[in-house]
């Protein structure tokens, strides 16, 4: 049986049933997203060893106080692995404009197709009571709700809408704040996170974030069965596990 | 409790997927078609900054208290040829830059020229390709002056700076186009903090391209040529560091 959307295939529905998750757009968008996301996170690291040192303010160099010191970023994690800063930076810059122009379609997408209301927040996804015992759940490997397989639980809700409408922008926008095309431009990048040293620390702070995120995420994946979660992440279809 | 069991297999097979990935990317970067469409970004940025955003738009310029305390000087700290010496050692009174290629009147223009220039002062943010950034006060003509002065060609498209400064023996170069060489933050700093340009900053004239990255700034400039076309300059990228190590022409990003 399939049932054609999840929000009409509210309740009950048995172990075994397949239902349509995801829409095309999502999928879509998700897996463009991965693949920028990968080679953003790689020729980052890349770019970051050409000067491993960050700062807050407007400026910062070599006599200037660095509040971190990062470690050199071995080949294995960096694109291209042997440092060459004018390859990661093609890398970098042309997915950049994949990743920034395919989140804002995909934002529009989903206002357009109701995608986001599944992350719309209920009384229960922000009390504190709910929340425990939702972080016990997964504890204890239980990610779905039984009257309510498809829904989003509370902690994925907000791990979504955090990646989605704050870390995600927030790389955009520090990313952006980086260039000295946009500074001029747009000065009100740099007010916004308090100069370009701090852009590029803000910038570097939430890359690893989401890199944590990726990996949570694909421990979740793994955990709630990947064979099924990345299927209905290709074919939209994804059955209720038991 | 419903312990789905994570399977190690997969785990491997997404942590080698992973890798293959990133070998991948190596990979893909020698097919010369992949090249192309990754090396388009620099002018896909370069069209959307132009086409989204005014583009005689000023870099932030900054007070007096937020300059760098130290400037870092980079790339040639002294280029350390003869001829070179020998300017030192006169004070640049033998220091010519020579303007030319697409203009009306080439002009062979002493340092004493420059500075009886109407002069700009800036106080801005140099960001090296590398990351770091140091603010510094610049002062000197704007470009555009000395271009219209040498009556700049309408074909001409594009401005290359040769320097005194040798990259495997040959003079660095780089080029603008005419949409930031007449921006009005594009100067020939003869000063930078108050003083007379440093040896190690690129005495005596250094190219201020504000909106763009640290190696588009051409240290000891002493050519302007003006061009329709970067063809005929190096290998046709534009520059040392685009012809030899593939920097992006556009440095805006
Ligand atoms: C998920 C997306 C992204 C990730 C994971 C990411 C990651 C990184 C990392 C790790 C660095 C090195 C920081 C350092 O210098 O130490 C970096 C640098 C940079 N990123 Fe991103 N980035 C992302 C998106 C973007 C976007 C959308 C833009 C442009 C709009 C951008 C522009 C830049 C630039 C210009 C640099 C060079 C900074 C420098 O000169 O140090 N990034 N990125």
């Amino acid at each position: 049986m399939i049932a054609p959307a999840p929000d009409v295939a509210r309740t009950g529905s048995p172990p075994g049933t397949i239902l349509r998750r995801h829409a095309l757009t999502t999928r879509l968008w998700h897996w463009i997203n991965a693949i920028a996301f990968f080679i953003l996170l790689g020729s980052g690291l890349g770019i970051s060893n050409a000067h491993p040192r960050l700062y807050w303010g407007r400026y910062g160099a070599n006599f200037d106080h660095a509040w971190a010191q990062l470690p050199r970023f071995p080949a294995w994690l960096t694109i291209p692995s042997s440092y060459n800063l004018a390859i990661s930076r093609r890398w970098h810059l042309f997915f950049a404009l994949v990743f920034a122009f395919g989140l804002a379609a995909f934002m529009i997408a989903s206002v357009l197709n109701r995608h986001f209301r599944r992350l719309r927040l209920t009384r229960a996804d922000v009390s504190p009571a709910h929340l425990a015992e939702d972080v016990r759940d997964h504890w204890n490997f239980r990610f779905h709700d039984a009257d309510d397989p498809a829904a989003y639980n509370s902690l994925q809700k907000w791990s979504y809408i955090l990646v989605l409408f704050v870390a995600l922008p927030v790389m955009i926008l520090t990313g952006l704040a980086l260039s000295p095309g946009m500074d001029a431009a747009w000065p009100w990048l740099l007010d916004l996170f308090g100069g370009r040293q701090s852009a590029r620390s803000v910038h570097f702070i939430a890359a690893s974030l989401l890199g944590g995120f990726a990996v949570i995420h694909l421990v979740l994946v793994i955990l709630a069965g990947a064979g099924n979660e990345l299927r209905s992440m290709i074919t939209g279809r994804w059955r209720v596990p038991e | 409790m419903i312990l789905p069991r994570p399977s190690l297999h997969r785990r491997n097979l997404l942590a080698g997927g992973a890798g293959l990935l990133l070998a991948g990317c190596d990979k893909v970067i020698q097919q010369p078609a992949a090249r192309r469409i990754l090396f388009a970004g620099d002018d896909m940025h370069k069209g959307l900054q132009r086409a989204l955003t005014d583009r005689g738009a000023l870099a932030p310029e900054f007070r007096p208290d937020q300059m760098s305390p130290i400037f870092r000087a980079n790339g040639t700290r002294d280029p350390g040829t003869p001829a070179y010496a020998a300017m030192v050692a006169d004070g640049f009174a033998s220091y010519r830059l020579a303007v030319g290629g697409l203009v009306d009147r080439p002009l062979s223009l002493r340092l004493a020229d420059l500075a009886a220039m109407p002069s700009r002062s800036q106080i801005t943010r140099h960001d090296c390709v590398e990351g770091w950034s140091a603010i510094g006060q610049w002062q000197g003509p704007m470009l555009g002056t000395v271009l219209k002065a040498a009556g700049l060609r309408r074909s001409a498209r594009y401005v290359v700076f040769t320097c005194a400064d040798l990259y495997n023996g040959q003079p660095y170069y780089e080029s603008i186009d005419t949409i930031d060489a007449f921006h009005p933050q594009t100067i020939l700093a003869l000063k930078m903090n108050g003083r007379r340009l440093e040896v190690a900053h690129g005495a005596p004239v250094r190219l201020r391209v504000e909106r763009q990255l640290g190696y588009k700034h051409a240290k000891y400039v002493t050519g302007i040529t003006a061009v329709a076309s970067l063809d005929g300059i190096g290998k046709g990228q534009g520059g040392y560091w685009e012809d030899n190590v593939d920097y992006d022409w556009y440095a805006g990003i």
